[in-house]
Formats: C-alpha cells, structure tokens, sequence
C-alpha cells in the first residue's frame, strides 16, 4: 500500500503547457531545429524483397553537381555491432526484405539528394521470398517468450473437456490486418558531429533509449551521444524503439565532417522501415453454460515476424486475465518472413488481442441468449484467472454499468438488423478494454530550487503528443507541495537525467513515481523550505506492491454503427467508453488521449489495412491517399468518461496509464455493432462495405 | 531531373512553347503534376506555367450554357452560384473530390488530365504498362480495390480517379481545345480513352494541347440531376464508384436520361446501354434496375473488386429512385 | 535550375533563389524559415503543410515555389499577433484540439479558412442545399476539415475548436 500524494494539482486541468507553440507552429520537432547549413540524405531501398546485392552503381550519382557522399555495403563504415540486424545499416550485401536500404546519398540541397539516390543502379540477385502470412503454415514456430516477457503459451484446466462439457460453444477464426503506425511527422533524424561527439535531433520516444541503440551500434560511449527531442509528433510505438535511420544519418553526417545531415523519412518509407503492427491470426474456442458462465477459453494467435530479426506480438496476453473460466489455453506462433521487422503499436498486444475474443464473447453472448453487457458480468473473476493474484483494482464491471446507462443500452432490442432509418441499417454493439499497468526501470529525476517555493525538474521524459510537459508538473507540483506554475520542468534531452522510454503507457507511472521520489529525497535532505541552490537526484524507487497484484487498467466501450442498405458503407455514429484508469491526472489532457485511442480504434476498425501485394513483397498502399487513417467526418461522435478508481498500489500518483486503453476494443465494439445493425458477422478487419453488399 | 520553367503570356504562346518538344508539361495548380515529379513517374526539361493565363472565368453563354475557363479553380466553380443552381450535379462531383485546400488550387483542365490513381502506376518499383509501355500491369493479379470492371484491357485496369469529369460527362461537356493545328472542340466523354492496347495514353490530346475551356450546354426546365459517391472513408477519398445521373421526367415518362460512372472505367463511363432502356420508359424500380443490368452485363471484375458490380447496380438505381423522386 | 522569386511571409517580404523543383513548402522551411507548415506526407495527402496563400487555405507541398512568385503567405504562426493567439488557436487550446501538435498548424490554418468559406457562403459536399446559405454545423465543419489528417486523434476537439472559432 502506497501513499497516495494528496491531490491539488493533479485532477486539474491546465491546459497544454506547450499548447502555445503548437497551435502557432513554433514548437520545434526534430526538423524544425537549427542547424548551419545542412546537408541532405535520402535513402535507397532494395526493389526485390530477398537476395543478394551484386552491384551498387554510384558513378552518376556522385558525379551530380551538389552530392557530398554516396554510402553503400561496399563503402559504408563497420559498425561496431551489426547484432540488431534492423540498425545493421549498411553492413551486408543481403537483402531481408523489400525496401531495406541499400545505399544513402547527401547532398546539398534536397532536390538533388532526391535527384541523385534515383541514379543509383541497384543490382540484386534475387531469391525466393516468402512473405504470405497463414496459420496453415508448417513452419510456424513458438518464440522463447513474447514482447514484454511474458510466456509464449500457458494452460490452466483441461480445455478438451471444459468444451465438451459446454452447451454452447464456439471455435471461430478472426484476423486483424497489418497496420502502420504512421504517425504524422515522419521519422526525422538530424545528425551533427562535433569532436567526436554525435548530436541526434530525433523524433523519439525515448531519448536515452536512442541514445543507448546508437551509441552500441555505433561504438561510442554513451555519454558522448546527445539526443534532443523536445517536442515528437506522434509515435504511437513507431519512435520507441531505434530505426534504421537514424543510424543512416549518422553514418552520414560522418562522411561528410563539419556539416550536419537532415533526413526525414518520406511517408512511403515509413511502410518498411520504422516498424508495424504485425497481422494476427486468431483463433478461438470457448463454452459456456445455459446462462453464459464460460468454463473453457483458449486463444490461438499466429503472427509474422522478419527473417532477420523477431518481434513477437503478445496477441493472446489480455485472454488470460479477462474473464473467469476453469479450463483456459493460450498460444503465440510466428511465421518468419522476408518482411520489415514488425514493432510496437499503440497497445501491441492488448489491441489486436481483444478483437477476437472481444466479438467472440458477442457472438457466444447471443448463442446462449445473454445480453452481451451482462455476459461479461457474469465472468468477470474475482483474482486474475491466471495467477491468482487479486487485482490491485478492476473495475470492468463499473465501466459497463455505467457505459450501458450512459449509451441508453437497456432499451436494446438485441435482434440483428432490425432497426433501420433513412436507408441505414442501425445497430448497437459492445466490448471491454483492457491495458496493464507497467513501470519501466532506469529512470532518474533531478530536482533544484531555483528560489522560495521554485523549482525546476529534469528528466530526460518524452511528449508525443501525450501531454507530459504538462501532466508530469503537475505531478511534481503536488510532489512538492506548490502551485503548477512554480514547477519548471525539462524533458526531451539526454542532457537532463536518464528516463525509460514513453512505451506501455508506463510514463506517468515511472516518470511520476521517479519525481516524486526526488521531491522525498528533496525534503529529507533540506526540509521543507530548501534554498535556491539546493538540488537532489533520485532514481524510480521500486514498488514493493507490483509483484502481489495483478494491476490492469479497464474499460468498456459502446458503439452506435450505421450501414447503408444499398451501398454498405459503414459509419461509426457514435462510440461512447467508460474507463477505469485509476486517478486522472489532467482530466482535460486524459480525455484527448483516451478518445484519441478510440478514434484510431475506430480507423483501424473501418479503414486501416496495409496491404501486401505477396508478388513483390511490400506494402502497395503505402501513402496517406491509399493507407486510409480516419478523416475528420470519419468521426461524427467520440466520448471518453471514467469512473471513480482508487487504487493505492500501482504508483505514489494512484494512475494506471490513458495512452493505449482507449485503442482497446474498439474495432471489437464496432464489429459486434456493424453485426447488430445488419446480422452480417465480420471477423475479419477492416470492416468495409463490400461485406455488406 | 531540373527542369526549365517558363511562365506562359497567354494561350498561343503556351502551345507554342510547348510543340514540338516531348518533355514538356504545362503546370498549373500543380496538385497531380509536382506529385508525379516527385514520384519520378515524369521528368519533364520545361514547364509550362498556365496558371496565370486568362482563363480564370466561369461566364454564362448566350445559349443558356457555361463555360467554364481551363484554370478555374475547383472552389471557383463549385461555388459559382449558377452552377449550384443549374448544374448541382458538378458542384457536387467537385466538392466531393480531394479536400478544400487541394481544391483552391487545383483546375479545371488539370482535374480533367489528372492520372490515375493505381498504386502500382504511382510506384516506379512495379511494373505498368502505362507509366513503361511493355513492362506488364501490376494491378491484374495484384491489389484491384481501386481499379475497373468496364472497358479495361489485358494490358491496363486502372481507372480514371476524377470526380468532376464524371458529372461533366453526364452534361454532355464539351472541351475546346488549342493545339498545334488552332482550336477544335473535343466532346468530354470522346476526351479519355480506354486502355486498349496503349494505356499510357491517357486522352486523345497531345502534349501541345492546351485546354482553354469546357463548355456545358444548359439543362432544359424539369431536369434533375445529382452525383454520388461511395468511397472507403467519409471524405478525402477516391471513388469506389461515383454516379453522376441527369433525369428528365414528364408525367412519369423519361424524357431525357444521362448516367455517368465513375470509379468504374479508364474513363467517366456514359452507361449508354441504361440510357437507352430508360429513355421513354415509365420511372420505377423494376426499369431502373433492367437499365443498370444492362449496361452492367458488359462488367469484368477482377478479382478483389467484384463487389464494385452490385455497388453500381444498387447505386444506380437508388439514384434514379431518387430523381425520379423529385428531389434535384 | 534556379529562379529567383519573392514571398510575403507572416508580413515580411523575402527575396530567395530556389531550384525549380523546389515546393512553396521547402521554400517556406528551408530557404525562409518560416517552420510553421509542416512535411507530413508530401503528397498532398494530409494537409499538415496548409497555409493561407494569397487569402485562400492551400497546400503548399504541391506548389512550386517558382511559380507562386509574389505570393502572399500567412502561417500559423503569423495568425497570431506575437503572445495574442488568433481566436481559433485559442479555441484549439481550450479545447485541447491537439496532442502532438505536428498537424496542427495546417488544421489551424484550415480551420481560418474553413470560417472564411462559411462566411461567404460555399457550400461543402454535405450542404444539403446548394443555393441556400451554410451554417457552421458539426457535420460541415467535420466534411470540410477532412483535408487536415489527424493521426492523435484531435478530431472531436477540432470540431468544437472550429465552431468556438466562429463565434
């Protein structure tokens, strides 16, 4: 049990601290910054998904007026360690994938790099690829654990005859597509060296994290690399973790001393080269009693990786602690493919995780005649089914009580399409969400007087969008007992104190609890009224509650779908979700991401789909005309609420994380609504209207 | 590849500046072009800015029609009041094409020679035969959500992305052109080509052709006309399938019936076959369907957009109900 | 190829040579710094480079910067007048119409222009009658902010920032 800090400031809503900036375009991103006349890099990507290089002309490349360097395998410096084949830029004359690079040019002007990467002549003998993603497939393999560690399969019961002794069953098989983060500002990498330091103005998630990939890869100690990164438009996962690029421009900016090297991804680039969501295959078995009561639950989850490198999507995690049954069963297997390596997207794991089971509960819920709200009552556990540890908090139950009376659900009439105005075809439908609540390790907080009552905190946390510059001082303002405007806070920059990566919607918990900490440490060193001057660092203190509870954060989210009778076009009326997330930190910030998590449950519900022309091995609808994300009319109405949730275990801040939760679900809701609205059940997304012709 | 750029005096001067030479390209709002420059689909050695060129109006005709100038831009005629009152069919089609700042640059004549939308056209990684004569087309066998199932070939399936051409088609459009040899005046629906066996070729102009205006004759009184589209998002967005329909009933009977498709064909596709089992005929549900399903019989759906048949079917006859409704 | 043209920026006049194949967009970040519009796409497909030019919303990563000569270009950050935000960036802070901010000053943009298209009148694809006056409804000002992509998810907030806008 924690102490929670007594709120003042959190629970308020002050408005975006670097709102100003944003609106009138002054916030400098990773493109933005000055540099002394910048040189340009643009990439060149492998045409052929596998093979192997055999030549890479450069003669009418380096010969154009204005091009510095050419970089390819056969001249690009070694690295000192290729072991991440993804940030291995460079090093080998094998092709993995189709659009990984194979040679880099700068120039002095962007035109001309553009011009002169279109002169390299790029010869590849190519080799069989194999790029198509099947649960049917004879070499799928089981990895050594799933991303965030946890076990690849697991078993509680006998799932064989917990279905066999069920009345009502189901074995159905769903499937999300392949995503692409894409957020808005493509990935962008400024690279400067000076007197053998590497300066990365960077769209990143994690300063430090980028630091500590390129400074491994690259041979340098750490504290010699300085990452800046102040403001990073949009992530969701795609800036998590190290890409290719940066590393590219680095190289780069080497070979050309003195001058430093901008590259920004173009957005066709951002298909292949920054990460995705992997496709997902999933199947499902479950049975229940006459009145809904599940006894067995077993998710089977197929997904891909690349040849090269693993990435293993935690697909079937959020089954084993959402709903109570004796016989449960979960799997994860891969298909390794010459593919782009797959990565983190907003809730990997837990978002395409809960599609599946999510409509199957609908689907189940019908069979047997129970209201899809009041099924998932029915099974909610009362410790996680899987450890058996009580949960810190869980509030599922509240969040459909209250979504159902908010959303006006009692009056359902649960008969598929049997509503219709104006020529669309209405329906209602429902799902829960889900989303853990995690601490990463590494962080450090600095906190200095700067005069009576003042302070400055650093740490070197991020803000993609996700409201930190703002939310974090108020956390530290409530730390330290003072009004919001007398905490200056600094993020973004490896100058300032290591922090963990904004993943996992783990930044108010593990940022938060480091500043709190340092605000302890502060007034145990100098009391209650420290001096200008007087200034502490601490580390995340360890949460000795974390390994007895089972800490989720959880939701419900309603939809209103309408489907037109004669086109089949899909519309999302209306989504309404209610959360449980613990303390609201800024209510006016939390709500933004939590309906922005629904808005992109929303697109990836109706629009979102990369496709793969298997032929040649890429993504073929890689830009924003083709790659559709929701538009502003996408999205006529978008509620977020939450219900009341203490919860003193998961941090000093009583917080469980808004940044993905709100994904969670939403496809799933949308899914069971378009069912509803029409009796056409769509189990594999996108959900778009030629199902419904 | 640089290219030279020169700012055309006026309509003579831009054909003159451009004949002869093949890598030529007049400019004008840019919003297709600078794409395809970008893409390395074009490298033209000159530009040829028309945007500043006299041809901004949109003035009402002696005969009751409009003309419409070659660099009017989208939101110009959009909002043109006559247009919305006699032509909502075209501020329709053209507020229902790309976004509102794309559309405060872009033009008449360049939404007209916009090109296709095909991704494997726009990715010079892939084989096309239109962008390469002779290389193969991507699209057959590959990903065909976008692409036709009228008038296509073995060797292109792409279609024509424009929304605005579509209800021009339905008008009965014409389009005056300056070329080499003066001016001449080419009918719309005659403007785009279907692929045949020389997808690259786009329409039936040269590169030297300019433009200058499209002339859309006037409506008699009692004639309906709508446009529709059925895209994979609410807006910002190209066709599925489009209908831009122009109906004239008197005392139940089907005076005069035009139906334009879009999304459906390497170019605005008069559905003359629906045409012409509509015309005469007593409006209703049973006739709008014969009318669609002939014209529909001629469909060859690849595989990937056979839903675009039913789609059409179902469009076409809901938006006739509609007209013959008596809503315009 | 190079050609020599001027811009009036947020005011001030600027005289910059530019490649031919240069876009008003990196003409207004590389060569004017002016880094208000930003590069989300680049092919016209997302609307975060959206300025006002010459009074109208546009693009800018479409447009050659040779060819809009004597352009007059407002940004975001010349809407506002130095600290006073224009109205409509002060109802997207209120609002909180933004998360990552990246789109932002092209929705901004919009959004001014959007009112200016209200006010005199144009109607949109969703304006029920064509010869009728608009009304800054939600269901006009979502159709015609759809040119402006939101990948955060802003866009309840932008809505309700653009009709706060309006008043």
């Amino acid at each position: 049990m924690t102490d929670l800090l007594r709120p003042r400031v959190l629970g308020r809503s002050p408005r975006r601290v670097d709102g100003p900036a944003k609106v009138t375009g002054t916030a400098r991103y990773a493109g933005d910054q000055h540099v002394v006349d910048p040189a340009h890099l643009h990439l060149v990507q492998a045409e052929v998904a596998r093979g192997v290089l055999t030549e890479v002309e450069v003669g009418a490349a380096r010969a154009l007026d204005g091009v510095l360097a050419v970089l390819t395998p056969d001249n690009a410096p070694r690295l000192a360690s290729a072991r991440d084949a993804e940030l291995a830029a460079l090093q080998s004359h094998d092709v993995a994938f189709r659009g990984q690079v194979v040679a880099a040019v700068v120039a002095r002007t962007r035109e001309i790099a553009r011009e002169a990467a279109a002169l390299v002549r790029v010869r590849i003998d190519p080799r069989p690829h194999d790029v198509h993603l099947s649960a049917d497939r004879d070499d799928l393999y089981a990895p050594e654990k799933v991303n965030g560690g946890a076990d690849t399969d697991t078993s509680r019961g006998d799932l064989g005859t917990g279905l066999a002794h069920s009345p009502f069953t189901l074995d159905q098989t769903y499937t999300t597509a392949w995503y692409n983060n894409n957020p808005m500002e493509p990935h962008t990498t400024t690279a400067l060296w000076l007197d053998g330091d590497l300066v990365l103005y960077d769209s990143t998630q994690g300063v430090h994290t980028t630091r500590q990939a390129t400074a491994k890869v690259l041979g340098l100690d750490p504290r010699r690399v300085h990452v800046i990164s102040p403001h990073v438009g949009g992530g969701f996962g795609a800036k998590g973790t190290a890409h290719v690029h940066a590393i590219v421009a680095a190289m780069a900016a080497r070979a050309v001393p003195g001058t430093p090297v901008k590259l920004a991804l173009t957005r066709q680039q951002m298909f292949s080269l920054v990460g995705y969501r992997t496709p997902t295959v999933q199947r499902v078995r479950m049975g229940c009693d006459a009145d809904g009561r599940l006894a067995a639950v077993a998710l089977d989850a197929v997904s891909q990786t690349s040849r090269v490198k693993e990435f293993a999507e935690q697909t079937a995690r959020p089954t084993r602690m959402m709903y109570a049954a004796p016989n449960r069963r979960t799997t994860h297997r891969l298909a390794a493919l010459d593919v782009p390596v797959p990565s983190w997207m907003r809730a990997p794991g837990e978002c395409p995780g809960m599609f599946g089971p999510e409509v199957a509960v609908d689907e189940l819920a019908a069979a047997c005649g129970v209201d899809p709200v009041e099924f998932r009552v029915r099974n909610e556990p009362d410790v996680d089914p899987e450890t058996g540890k009580p949960f810190s908090s869980r509030n599922l139950v509240a969040c459909l009580r209250e979504g159902a009376r908010r959303f006006g659900w009692e009056h359902r009439d649960p008969t598929p399409r049997a509503r219709e105005e104006a020529g669309w075809l209405v329906g209602t439908g429902v799902a829960a969400s889900t989303y853990p609540v995690s601490r990463t390790p590494g962080s450090v907080a600095a906190i200095r007087c700067t005069g009576p009552g003042r302070y400055l905190v650093r740490i070197g946390a991020a803000d993609l969008g996700t409201g930190t510059w703002t939310s974090l001082a108020q956390v530290a303002a409530d730390a330290l007992g003072v009004d919001f405007g007398d905490v200056e806070l600094r993020i973004g920059d490896t100058a300032l104190p290591e922090a963990s990566v904004a993943g996992g919607s783990s930044g108010i918990t593990s940022w938060g609890s480091t500043v709190v900490a340092a605000a302890e440490a502060l007034r145990e060193r100098f009391g209650d009224d420290p001096a200008a001057g007087d200034e502490v660092r601490a580390g995340m203190p360890d949460n000795p509650a974390a390994g007895r509870y089972a800490m989720h954060a959880f939701g419900a989210q309603f939809a209103e779908v309408r489907v037109h009778v004669d086109t089949g076009e899909v519309r999302v009326a209306r989504l309404l979700g209610v959360f449980a997330v613990g303390r609201v930190v800024n209510p006016r910030l939390a709500r933004s991401q939590l309906v922005g998590g629904m808005t992109m449950g929303l697109s990836m519900a109706l629009h979102e789909h990369s496709v793969v022309d298997e032929r040649f091995g890429h993504v073929v609808n890689h830009d924003f005309a083709e790659y559709h994300i929701a538009t502003n009319a996408d999205v006529p109405r978008v509620e977020a609420h939450w219900v009341e949730e203490h919860d003193p275990h998961t941090n000093p801040m009583g917080t469980k994380g808004v940044g993905e939760i709100g994904i969670v679900g939403t496809a799933a809701a949308i899914a069971n609504a378009a069912h509803h609205a029409t009796g056409v059940r769509v189990r594999d997304l996108p959900i778009t209207l030629d199902h419904f012709l | 590849m640089p290219f030279d750029y020169r700012r055309a005096p006026d309509p003579e001067s831009a054909v003159a500046a451009a004949t002869g030479w093949s890598g030529v390209a007049f400019l004008a709002g840019g919003t297709n072009l600078v794409d395809h420059l970008k893409l390395g689909l074009v490298a033209p050695d000159v530009l040829v800015d028309i945007s500043r060129l006299p041809l901004d109006a949109v003035d009402e005709l002696p005969d009751g029609g409009l003309r419409v100038g070659a660099t009017v831009r989208n939101t110009d005629l959009a909002a043109h009041p006559v247009v919305r009152r006699d032509y909502p069919v075209l501020a329709r089609a053209v507020l229902s094409g790309a976004s509102g700042q794309i559309r405060n640059l872009a033009t008449t004549g360049g939404n007209l020679l916009q090109r296709t939308r095909c991704v494997y056209f726009q990715d010079i990684t892939t084989p096309c035969n239109k962008r390469e004569p002779g290389t193969g087309c991507s699209a057959i066998g590959g990903y065909t959500r976008h692409h036709a199932i009228l008038g296509a070939s073995a060797h292109c399936v792409a279609t024509h992305p424009s929304d605005m051409a579509v209800a021009m088609a339905a008008l009965d459009a014409q389009v005056a052109v300056l070329g080499e040899g003066g001016r001449r005046v080419v009918p719309l629906v005659e403007l785009h080509r279907l692929p045949g066996d020389e997808p690259h070729r786009d329409t039936v102009l040269s590169p030297a052709d300019l433009i200058t205006w499209v002339d859309l004759p006037p409506l008699p009184p009692g004639t309906r006309s709508l446009y529709r589209k059925v895209r994979d998002r609410a807006s910002f967005a190209f066709a599925l399938v489009s209908v831009a329909a122009v109906l004239r009933v008197e005392r139940g009977v089907v005076r005069d019936v035009r139906i334009a498709l879009g999304g459906v064909a390497h170019k605005p596709w008069r559905a003359r076959r629906a045409e012409d089992v509509l015309r005469g005929e007593r409006t209703g549900e049973e006739v709008f369907r014969r009318a669609i399903d002939a014209e529909l019989a001629g469909a060859a759906p690849l595989a990937g957009n056979g839903f675009k048949v039913p789609l059409t079917r179902n469009l076409v006859v809901s938006a006739l109900r509609e007209l013959s409704r008596g809503e315009r | 190829m190079d050609g020599e043209i001027e811009l009036r920026v947020d005011g001030r006049r600027r005289r910059l040579r530019v490649d031919t194949r240069t876009t008003l967009l990196d003409a207004l970040r590389d060569g004017v710094g002016a880094l208000a519009p930003k590069k989300g796409c680049d092919h016209g497909q997302c609307g975060a480079c959206t300025v006002l030019l010459d009074g109208r919303r546009a693009i800018t990563c479409l447009a050659l910067a040779v060819a809009h000569d004597g352009a007059e270009v407002t940004t975001a950050e010349g809407l506002a007048d130095g600290e006073r935000l224009h109205p409509v960036q002060e109802a997207f802070l209120e609002r909180d119409a933004l998360q990552c901010g990246f789109c932002t000053p092209g929705q901004v943009c919009s959004a001014v222009g959007v009112l200016d298209e209200l006010a005199a009148g144009h109607p949109s694809a969703v304006t029920a009658d064509l010869t009728g006056p608009v009304e800054a409804t939600d269901d006009e000002v979502r159709e015609r902010m759809s040119g402006n992509l939101c990948r955060c998810g802003a866009y309840v907030g932008i809505v309700a920032a653009v009709r706060d806008g309006a008043r």
